[in-house]
């Protein structure tokens, strides 16, 4: 195996709805990483973007996003329709076979130019589930109600976890869901998709995130204190919901076990956490321990949902505790599909 | 047998609120406004027309100057259509074409009509065939076809390098 690590990260700026085209998004983000690494547009020797035709609603939406990266004389590209942090495992690939040493790899989306919660609904099995048009939360909320039932999950945890998240997104200047509240002032919320209250569900951002990751003979060139990936596993569970036991999620623990998290003691972990409930599933299936391990300091993507750009900010945000040196040991992690279905885990070390 | 297939029919919808991001706007208001603005790029000083978002992809920064084009333009390559097809509008055979309008660097499509496909060839000047102002809205559209305006053909020179 080559040696590679992330070197830098950059996220747009998240906002609520953005006029800009999704391609006038990416431009200046692309921009700022290549300065953040030092590094010129003929550095990078693969490009690897995620997001979704869906939410756009244009169909090759993402062949449009090439035009962002400058592509002459030709560049070698590839595009994944999922969150950017698989393309991130697949520039990671990539790098192992030799063909590529230095990778840009971004994810983008613009969940304000369509309904997210009908959008999502497309992902599910197109026979059975799909035509009744169930609403993505409502989804996770069979899914919370599942592992409360279960005894896995309480809604106390779950307030915890949001009112945790919330402080941590008063020192991130880019979220967009603002103002502590304890857990109790939480709990007297009403619920809006029982057991589901407003603030479980995710800030929707329209955002792009950006990662450069590169082998061993450049990395310290980019960084000070590269992020260096020793572990990287993506699963995936059943479409069928009916298959699952929703109150954890196999997939993760997989992952999670491939990646070779629990060999040492976690730092931080950035969790791909988008509603409350998951971060109590995902820490249990993946075997982390949340009194010890730092949780989502950024926030995470409860406070700010770029969809198609929130589980590579995870990877950005973990990675980011290792450059500060704030962590020697990370975990990354992304999520897709309904009710934790897919599932992509990463540790990252700084030594 | 075929009594024994279940079908289903599950139709899908989703609005969605579309916007075109700054980069195009100034061309869509030119557009409604009878003029046909593109616009420069910073780096390699390419006029792009249409915009493209706002991005050159050749050097993947941000467009910038606004500059107006045409409305004549020559025609670099063309393709005559003799097939019908479903939902087909126009009487075949007529000619669709890559366009270079004057000013630009980047070639546009439009249809060809007000003479035979036969005559229509590589070089030929043409001038855009608008619809009525009162149905101008910030579309291309505004356009109803181009025409040949009747000067001497471009020398190949001219458009070589937009093939």
């Amino acid at each position: 195996m080559r040696d590679v690590a992330i070197v830098a990260y950059i996220e747009g700026q998240n906002t609520s709805a953005t006029t800009l085209s999704p391609v006038e998004m990416i431009v200046p983000v692309v921009h700022e990483i290549l300065n953040r690494a030092n590094v010129q547009r003929s550095d990078i020797d693969f490009w690897c973007h995620g997001s979704c035709d869906y939410m756009t609603g244009q169909p090759f939406s993402f062949v449009s996003a090439v035009d962002a990266l400058g592509a002459w004389p030709p560049i070698m590209e590839s595009h994944v329709e999922m969150d950017g942090a698989w393309a991130l495992y697949e520039a990671w690939v990539k790098i192992q076979t030799g063909e590529a040493n230095t990778a840009l790899v971004f994810g983008n989306g613009k969940s304000s130019a369509g309904d997210m919660n009908r959008a999502l609904t497309l992902q599910l099995d197109p026979y059975v589930v799909a035509p009744l048009w169930p609403g993505f939360r409502s989804l996770e909320a069979m899914g919370a109600r599942a592992a409360i039932d279960a005894g896995t999950v309480t809604e106390r945890q779950m307030a915890d976890v949001v009112s945790r998240s919330l402080r941590d997104a008063a020192d991130n200047p880019n979220v967009l869901a603002y103002g502590y509240r304890d857990a109790d002032e939480l709990l007297d919320e009403p619920m809006t998709a029982n057991p589901l209250r407003a603030h479980d569900c995710p800030a929707m951002a329209d955002g792009v995130a950006a990662i450069i990751m590169t082998t061993a003979d450049r990395a310290l060139e980019m960084c000070d204190r590269p992020a260096w990936i020793r572990g990287i596993d993506h699963r995936i569970d059943f479409q069928n919901l009916g298959l699952r036991d929703l109150s954890r999620s196999n997939s993760a623990a997989l992952a999670s076990f491939h990646a070779g998290v629990t060999k040492d003691k976690v730092d931080v972990a950035e969790l791909h956490a988008t509603y409350s409930h998951h971060e109590i599933i995902l820490a249990q299936s993946m075997g982390i321990d949340r009194s010890t391990t730092r949780m989502m300091p950024s926030g995470g993507a409860l406070v700010a949902n770029p969809l198609m750009a929130a589980g590579l900010a995870r990877f950005g945000q973990a990675a980011r505790q290792i450059f500060k040196g704030d962590a020697d040991r990370a975990v990354a992690h992304a999520a897709q599909g309904a009710c934790l279905q897919q599932n992509i885990v990463a540790v990252l070390e700084g030594n | 047998m075929a009594d024994d297939i279940l079908r289903i029919r599950t139709p899908i919808g989703i609005d969605y609120t579309w916007s075109s991001g700054p980069g195009s706007v100034v061309y869509m208001r030119g557009l409604e406004n009878g003029k046909l603005i593109g616009r420069r790029c910073p780096d390699c000083e390419l006029v792009y027309f249409p915009p493209r978002n706002g991005i050159c992809p050749r050097c993947g920064v941000l467009l910038a100057a606004e500059v107006e084009v045409g409305p004549r333009g020559t025609i670099t390559t063309f393709c005559v259509v003799n097939v019908p097809f479903l939902g087909q509008t126009i009487k075949i055979p007529y000619v669709a074409a890559t366009i270079l309008l004057d000013g630009a660097d980047i070639g546009m499509q439009h249809l060809i009509q007000e003479c035979e496909a036969a005559d229509v060839r590589m070089g030929m000047r043409v001038e855009p065939v608008w619809k009525d102002k009162s149905e101008w809205t910030p579309s291309l559209e505004n356009i109803l076809y181009y025409k040949p305006t009747g000067e001497p053909d471009a020398d190949f020179d001219v458009y070589a390098r937009h093939l």
